[in-house]
């Protein structure tokens, strides 16, 4: 029997719009879509693609819940044995959705799911543990060497057949441990890495050290009547109308806002752009977010040297670690060149 | 130090009117064995079972395996500082009844003594399913303190493998095998183009019968020293520790440390092994410090190029572990790390609860976590219901039929941290 897939992507791949529609809401259509074709080629008659989801990006980050009911009551209705999601490339907040649907389908509808995405993508580190990513490049371009790792994993996991290793199956390591008995003992295997290593020969740890980043606090600012103090904040506090265009989630840019003739902020002149949170409040009075105003007062009273001119801001939802530390790399680049002693950084 | 091990294969074990063993069969006088078990007026009776191999037989709460040795030739008795005089061992000849094993049990604690399958899927994770097993079942007298019950326990064991091992006294062995490590300077000069291996062996002692004993010296008590690996073939190092039954080092493994084994297998082939330094696992920062400080300035004064680490136990010690591994790698000496796994019972957790981007070599015997479920056994030889309470398992693992679903944990030996066994965990 031809086993059932559906396949699940964003507005883009599906040739519906850009950005601009990324609002898009779910709607399903019969068959294979856009990148689909490809997929569909590569399963030849082994499998097929019954029905394609497609939902805007925005509209799923910003509606999680709502958006996977509707997705996965889509899906439903044609029985698939396993869905395919994405590829999603780096693209931040397909990624996310990608990873949302394939783990709301291993969950929901107890069949696997498949999706690809390059290392860095913040879906990644979110859904990896619940759902097999196939490691892909970081954009459209590695679609066809995308879909081949991808077709291959995912007739194994509907037939039930047992997978092999990340590196073997090309999927991102998921991080999880799986015992085996091995053919040496471990003694013997430590003796033998041991020889390796020191002979410079190339050995492999059976077990990966996680890497904390580690961050040296600062010295604590010896005067802060004279400090120069800069505000920047992964809260999303952006001008009114957000004038950058900075992403509600998977960020891929921050701004720089002058705070010339800005007391306070309010909301005329100044919204939120994250999606993470509840923006009520923050709409309400961007002061929470970003204490414009009270910095304003200490300034005006002397307790602080100076509030710097501009403020700093991106937001930190779903914002890949890469990202983020790109941001602060030009963003401290700039405060450095402004004299700035310290910064208050504020987040949710 | 150079030992002669003479091995006396043993392929079965009965009971019988004297002790002695006849054409690979250790007979067993059940009474005098019980006598020489049972002489502490704090033990108030022992019994004894025999487990062997295939035998639906299901040992737990088990606190010890010891193997039965006996010194033949050379300074001191098996097990020094504890039943025999504090000599300084690891020379001469000693015979082992290679097979055989004694396994003590009995409600010290109750918690996290671990069990032996002898038959079943449980026997796979443990190397006591392979062995001829002397069982005793150690009762306290009323009132004993947790402390005392433990050693009571400790020492009878020893007592009841040394009485077993003298059966092996006058037998020729089956094969011979000797170990020799030199003096530091002859031992680099005896292979002076081979790189130089420490083993830096840990103990742990985090008190609260987590303890282990150097000569009979609480090891929470040492500086990091250097030993002779046969030292520890003559039962210099004993587990007094009754945690966590999948990793922690039994007696009979110390005996048989599969490193220094396997060591010595190299020996002057690829590497020189120059000896062990063993260091413990106290639970004080100023204690990790000063133990790590120390167990790094011997490797490196011994002119190490590359050393082993194993660890016994985990959580608090791994941080014990990290620290050695780096300090000895910012030395310029090469590390391999033995360490088992805790990464929660979906795999999905960190394994380790300390980091080092210098631990680029690790050997992992498993993750400790996951889940097992053994069928029911014929005979229970000790306290069944200790599985609730037995670390890895937890409420409603000992089924009403006998079955238990518990943490392979539950296992003695099961994720032995000197790579005992086989197994081992891979990343998906």
């Amino acid at each position: 029997m031809t086993i059932r897939i559906v396949h699940y992507i964003n507005q883009f791949f599906a040739g519906i719009g850009g950005e601009e529609k990324a609002d898009h809401r779910p709607e399903v259509r019969e068959g294979a879509v856009g990148p689909g074709i490809a997929f569909q080629q590569a399963f030849g008659e082994e499998a097929e693609i019954v029905a394609t989801v497609i939902c805007g990006d925005t509209y799923f980050n910003e509606n999680i819940a709502a958006a996977t009911d509707e997705v996965i009551g889509m899906m439903e209705n044609y029985r698939p044995d396993l869905v395919i999601c994405g590829p999603a490339f780096n693209a931040g907040r397909y990624g996310i959705a990608c990873g949302a649907v394939a783990e709301a389908v291993v969950d929901r509808l107890v069949i696997p799911a498949v999706s690809g995405m390059y290392p860095e993508n913040p879906g990644v580190d979110m859904y990896k543990k619940a759902v097999y990513i196939i490691e892909t490049s970081n954009s459209a371009a590695g679609m066809r060497k995308a879909v081949a790792p991808m077709v291959r994993l995912a007739l194994k996991l509907a037939r039930g057949e047992k997978t092999g290793s990340p590196e073997e199956e090309g999927y991102i390591p998921r991080g999880i441990r799986q015992n085996q008995f091995a053919a040496e003992r471990g003694s013997k295997r430590a003796v033998e890495m041991l020889l390796k290593k020191l002979k410079g020969e190339e050995y492999t740890t059976e077990y990966q050290m996680p890497v904390f980043d580690r961050v040296t606090p600062g010295a604590a600012v010896k005067d802060i009547k004279k400090a120069k103090i800069a505000l920047v904040s992964s809260g999303g506090p952006v001008p009114k109308g957000n004038p950058d265009r900075i992403e509600s989630s998977s960020a891929s840019k921050f701004g720089r806002y002058s705070l010339q003739g800005i007391d306070d902020l309010n909301p005329e002149n100044s919204e939120t752009a994250h999606g993470g949170y509840d923006p009520v409040y923050a709409n309400e009075d961007l002061d929470r977010v970003l204490p414009v105003d009270v910095l304003k007062e200490m300034e005006k009273a002397g307790e602080i040297g100076s509030l710097h001119e501009y403020w700093y801001a991106t937001v930190g939802n779903g914002t890949s670690v890469a990202n983020a530390r790109r941001f602060a790399v030009e963003i401290v680049k700039e405060l450095t060149a402004a004299g700035v002693d310290a910064v208050i950084l504020t987040s949710t | 130090m150079r030992l002669e091990v003479g091995n006396i294969l043993i392929n079965d074990i009965q009971f019988g009117d004297r002790t002695e063993v006849k054409a690979g069969v250790l007979f067993v006088n059940r009474e005098e064995l019980a006598q020489v078990t049972g002489d502490d007026d704090r033990i108030a009776s022992v019994e004894i079972y025999l487990a062997k191999p295939g035998e639906e037989i299901r040992i737990i709460p088990v606190k010890d395996v010891i193997e039965p040795r006996i010194k033949v030739s050379g300074k001191g008795g098996i097990f020094p500082g504890l039943i025999s005089k504090v000599d300084t061992v690891g020379e001469g000849r000693t015979h082992v009844l290679k097979g055989a094993a004694v396994v003590t049990t009995g409600r010290i604690v109750g918690f996290q003594e671990g069990l032996i399958d002898m038959a079943g899927p449980g026997a796979e994770y443990t190397p006591f399913s392979k062995t001829m097993n002397v069982v005793l079942k150690v009762e306290p007298a009323e009132g004993l303190h947790q402390h005392e019950h433990e050693r009571v326990v400790r020492l009878a064991g020893l007592r009841a493998a040394e009485y077993l091992g003298r059966a092996g006294q006058s037998v020729e062995p089956d094969s011979v095998e000797v170990y020799e490590t030199k003096p530091l300077l002859e031992q680099v000069k005896e292979y002076p183009d081979l790189p130089k291996v420490v083993y830096v062996y840990m103990l742990i002692t985090q008190g609260l019968l987590h303890d282990t004993y150097f000569y009979g010296v609480d090891a929470k008590q040492i500086i990091p020293t250097f030993v002779y690996p046969t030292e520890v073939m003559d039962g210099a190092v004993v587990s007094g520790n009754c945690v966590s039954a999948c990793d922690k080092n039994l007696t009979y493994i110390h005996q048989n440390n599969p490193v220094i084994q396997d060591l010595y297998e190299r020996h002057g082939k690829d590497l020189n092994f120059i000896g062990c330094v063993i260091t413990n696992e106290n639970v004080t920062l100023a204690d990790k410090e000063r133990s790590s400080n120390m167990t790094a300035k011997l490797v490196e004064f011994l002119g190490a190029d590359g050393a082993i680490i194993s660890e016994e136990g985990f959580g608090n010690p791994d941080t014990d572990m990290i620290m050695n591994c780096y300090k000895i790698e910012e030395k310029g000496i090469k590390t391999v790390l033995i360490t088992d796994e805790y990464a929660g019972r979906d795999g999905a957790s960190q394994s380790l609860a300390d980091s080092t981007e210098k631990g680029d070599a690790v050997v992992s015997t498993g993750n400790a976590n996951e889940i097992i479920k053994l069928p029911p056994m014929k005979t229970v030889i000790g306290y069944p219901e200790a599985t609730d309470i037995i670390a890895g398992g937890s409420d409603g693992s000992l089924g009403e039929d006998g079955s238990i679903t518990a943490e392979i944990q539950i296992i003695i030996g099961s994720t032995n941290e000197l790579g005992y066994g086989l197994l081992t965990a891979k990343g998906r």
